[in-house]
């Protein structure tokens, strides 16, 4: 069946600028697997070296993170588009305890 | 280089002062010319969805607003190119934890807020192995034109 795998834009830099590809696959995993097949070089940006899906990778079958659903043996209908969605996150660093530790703030290069 | 506009310049310190002393985030919405120079033509605030007692040191995005986001930037023919969150009484610099936190391309532009009033403000990009957090030239639409006058 053929999905439409929409691309962040921070990954297509190894799908020749593409936002999105066109790929065979019944499951949201399927459907992930043959997109890296098809770029190798995006291979280690999704799965860690066990070959597990990275921690902060998340996908989504239309509008449905695969997390709250059956995860990569989430169905994928035709037509259907699977989403790579990376978690966010950040923010100043905690403030020191009472003064006996600097914290990790303002790193500039 | 990363441009701002005046109006979202505006609404990137509006959206920090409101949420002060909380740190605020949001999506940058906007295009990348063929120079690798990017434009920010607007911005998308969601809510810090990080733990109450940690939202003012902390930020974090959910992923179905990162999903919505990617979806309403792709209808209106931008693309998300980065995020903004806020440094409460901090500098606008990248912590540790912003580093080890971070993406790779995106643009993280931070703004400083100071006894609820938005102070410095300013754009990092991740080095590709990760390692530094580059400091990105943020060039805000009325610095533009003033300094066309200037010349």
């Amino acid at each position: 069946m053929a999905v439409t795998i929409l691309i962040p834009t921070a990954l297509r830099a190894f799908t020749d600028r593409k936002a999105e590809v066109e790929v065979e696959g019944g499951t949201a995993g399927e459907a992930i697997a043959a997109f890296a097949g098809a770029y190798p070089d995006i291979r280690n940006h999704l799965y860690d070296d066990g070959g597990n899906l990275r921690s902060f990778i998340n996908i989504y079958v239309g509008e449905k993170n695969v997390k709250n659903a059956s995860g990569l043996e989430t169905p994928v209908p035709d037509g259907e588009t699977v989403m790579i969605v990376p978690a966010i996150a950040g923010g100043k660093a905690p403030a020191p305890d009472c003064g006996a530790r600097s914290n990790d703030k303002g790193r500039r290069p | 280089m990363i441009l701002v506009s005046g109006d979202v310049e505006r609404h990137i310190r509006a959206e920090g002062e409101k949420w002060y002393p909380d740190e605020c985030c949001g999506f940058l919405l906007g295009q990348i010319d063929e120079s690798g120079r990017r434009r920010v033509e607007d911005i998308l605030p969601v809510p810090n969805a990080g733990q109450a007692e940690e939202r003012h040191h902390r930020f974090r995005i959910e992923p179905d607003d990162f999903m919505r986001a990617e979806r309403q930037a792709r209808l209106r023919g931008l693309d998300v190119i980065g995020f903004y969150h806020s440094h409460p009484d901090h500098p606008a610099t990248p912590s540790e934890y912003d580093r080890e936190q971070a993406l790779p391309f995106y643009s993280y532009v931070i703004l400083s807020v100071r006894r609820g009033a938005s102070a410095e403000i300013s754009s990092w990009e991740l080095s590709g192995d990760r390692a530094l957090f580059n400091h990105e030239e943020l060039e805000c639409a009325a610095q533009h034109r003033a300094r066309k006058r200037r010349y």
